[in-house]
């Protein structure tokens, strides 16, 4: 029997994963996808609590509207992102973290 | 209610402010308008002389309990010092119309002078403390437009400064004392607290302060040791204000309210002693330093430091008449001598030093005259006026039993013939020692006039006969003996002061302890440097460290102290905004989630 407490376990593992590839790794891409990944174990959660919260013998599917808000939001950030992520390129010709610093005091 | 004291009071004020507000344009009549004023005051302190006691005035200010009030009070000492101030500033107001013939700041200079008669007038006539330190701190101002009237000079300024600010410091022993006696008996009065002073039960702490602190204010107007410094310096003046100052006015201020207040000083003997021996080491350090000084004004200054001493010693010897006595003769001898010293001086074009003078005797026949009299009465030569009033202090301090301060002032007498002699055989005998003596000139009538009306009382005043119109001056016993010693004192000092100092073309005696004044300016003037640097340095270091370090660039330093220690959040690493923003989160969901508990 798989129960709401093994959905949010399973979100939480992938929301840490998420958050280490954005904490370790060097390559922007990289973070931008774990990034992904972070959002994504939000909207395993949200998924989880909203199956397993019954009103009326109906699921809430507020919780499952706001899933698919967060996924337009994600693709439309996806596509900012990779632009400036390809503008950053271009003026840099690089992609590492390590030499995007000039915000540095 | 009698108009006369008002008058008195308020004529010399009136002339001021004639003079002020009219006759700037017209500098001759403004010195007409001030010598009318002065007169108006002698001829009806003439009247009042031979008026009866009586006392007036209104109330000025009333405060419930307390009141302010302006009033006179007319008694035989009032008498007597209104007597000496309108006649002796009369003569001098007429010998100035002379001495000041030249001088553009003529108007200026009389009204200060007028100013200067209505304050000190306004002290006589005073019947309370409050009223009399009002006039007192009149005196003081007038004095310092005085002193400083040749204020292009900086050593008249400084003169006129030092006047006034070592007068504010006796002043303010003053305000205390009469502060202390309104406390204590609950009066500004003089009967009233004439009346409460030993009646009430006053602690005896009280009953020696309160006459110490109001000694303070004569240690300041009467150029007492350790406030003398002023009074020298203060020869800047003009030589006629010299000779108010000294002689009618402001020094004899001092001595005039120790007599007024006398009944405060006598239930107590320590104060009758600082009086006294305040007195009488002045009396003596003014005479020693006397012997060496080479200006005519300045020796004759510190002749009337000596004598101001010897009538505040009488104070302390419990004879404030003898005292009066020596004010009453002092008055006119002294403005005699300064009177004369002034017609050398513009006989020699303003040449002060006396080395440079010389033979005078033959060019100016009044001056030498009337300056030999002033000089015989002022050591006590019999039978002119000095002696008489000296030997009454000498026999004061005999009938009080009081050996030392009977040395003193014999002591003192003995100066006293020995450097007026070499002052006067100096400058009128020898040979004429620089050419401006050669062709010194007698002065003019204006200025030989008021001399000539100045030797006869410097000259009478002292006959028993003469003192008994003005006077009781109670008979002391031992008088004798003083008579006696005074005279060989004055004999004494009189022939070694004419022998050492016969033809001689320069100071055969140089004891620079003596002309450099014990140096006590000196001392001041490094303790008031130590003190003000001290002062100063402190207040800087509160400037600097507290309120523009601390307050002011503190602020600023802490902000951009702040902002710095922040800086070195901004490391530019993203990964590592990531992680303390995570670390936000998961702190601010601890708190949220277990905090609350």
């Amino acid at each position: 029997m798989v129960t709401l407490n093994d959905y949010l376990i399973a979100s939480g593992l992938l929301f840490a994963v998420g958050f280490a590839g954005v904490l370790l790794r060097r390559n922007i891409i990289i973070i931008f996808m774990a990034l992904e990944l972070m959002l994504n174990a939000a909207n395993l959660s949200l998924v989880g609590f909203s199956r397993y919260n019954v009103q009326n013998g109906l699921p809430d599917y507020n919780a499952q509207v706001l899933v698919f808000f967060i996924i337009t939001v994600a693709a439309a950030e996806v596509a900012v992102g990779l632009a400036i992520i390809v503008a950053l390129f271009r003026a840099k010709q690089t992609t590492h973290l390590e030499d995007l610093n000039t915000l540095k005091f | 209610m009698n108009a006369a004291p008002w008058i008195i009071l308020f004529s010399p004020l009136i002339g001021a402010a004639m003079i002020v507000l009219a006759t700037e344009k017209f500098k001759r009549i403004s010195s007409y308008i001030s010598v009318a004023a002065v007169a108006i005051s002698f001829v009806l302190s003439v009247s009042v002389f031979r008026g009866e006691d009586g006392s007036a005035g209104f109330t000025w200010i009333d405060l419930g309990s307390f009141q302010v009030k302006i009033g006179y009070v007319i008694n035989e000492l009032t008498k007597l010092m209104l007597l000496v101030v309108s006649g002796v500033g009369l003569l001098i107001h007429i010998y100035s119309i002379g001495y000041m013939a030249e001088d553009k700041g003529r108007s200026r200079y009389f009204a200060g002078l007028s100013l200067f008669m209505f304050s000190m007038l306004g002290i006589v006539l005073a019947n309370n403390f409050i009223m009399m330190f009002i006039f007192w701190e009149l005196v003081g101002v007038s004095s310092y437009i005085l002193i400083g009237h040749w204020f292009e000079r900086s050593s008249a300024a400084d003169a006129a400064n030092k006047a006034f600010l070592v007068n504010r410091l006796g002043d303010f022993g003053f305000m205390l004392g009469i502060l202390l006696v309104w406390n204590t008996t609950g009066s500004v009065m003089f009967d009233e607290i004439g009346q409460r002073w030993t009646s009430s039960a006053t602690s005896p702490l009280v009953l020696t302060l309160a006459p110490l602190l109001i000694f303070c204010g004569a240690v300041g107007k009467s150029a007492q040791f350790p406030l003398h410094v002023w009074l020298p310096d203060a020869m800047e003046g003009p030589t006629p204000v010299s000779a108010l100052i000294h002689a009618a006015t402001m020094v004899a201020a001092g001595v005039f309210m120790l007599a007024r207040t006398f009944f405060l000083f006598v239930p107590s003997v320590t104060a009758l002693n600082v009086v006294l021996w305040i007195g009488l080491l002045t009396s003596l350090l003014a005479a020693l330093m006397a012997t060496q000084q080479d200006d005519i004004k300045r020796v004759l200054a510190y002749s009337t430091l000596s004598q101001l001493a010897l009538m505040i010693a009488a104070m302390g010897l419990e004879a404030p008449q003898a005292g009066m006595f020596h004010l009453f003769t002092h008055a006119s001898f002294k403005a005699l001598l300064f009177l004369g010293a002034g017609s050398v001086i513009i006989g020699l074009h303003h040449e002060q030093n006396i080395w440079q003078m010389g033979g005078l005797r033959q060019k100016m026949p009044v001056t030498f005259w009337t300056f030999l009299v002033g000089t015989l009465a002022l050591i006590g030569c019999p039978p002119f006026a000095g002696f008489w009033s000296k030997d009454g202090i000498l026999a004061a301090a005999l009938g009080h039993q009081n050996i030392p301060a009977f040395i003193a002032i014999a002591c003192v007498t003995f100066l006293t013939a020995y450097y007026m002699s070499r002052l006067f055989v100096v400058t009128f005998f020898g040979e004429t020692r620089s050419d401006t003596a050669a062709h010194a000139h007698e002065s003019p009538m204006v200025m030989t006039i008021p001399l000539v009306l100045l030797a006869i009382p410097s000259t009478i005043a002292g006959f028993p006969a003469v003192v008994s119109i003005f006077y009781k001056v109670p008979e002391h016993e031992g008088a004798v003996a003083a008579v006696v010693v005074s005279s060989i004192a004055f004999l004494t000092g009189a022939i070694s002061g004419f022998l050492l100092y016969r033809e001689k073309a320069k100071d055969p005696i140089d004891i620079p302890l003596f002309e450099n004044r014990f140096y006590i300016d000196q001392m001041y003037e490094v303790l008031v440097k130590w003190t003000q640097d001290l002062l100063a340095n402190v207040s800087g270091f509160v400037d600097r460290w507290i309120i523009d370090g601390g307050f002011v660039r503190g602020t600023g330093r802490a902000a951009w102290g702040f902002g710095f220690a922040l800086r070195f959040l901004q490391i530019g690493n993203l990964q590592a905004y990531a992680f303390l923003f995570g670390v936000g989160v998961v702190l601010l969901l601890y708190f949220i989630l277990f905090g609350a508990s």
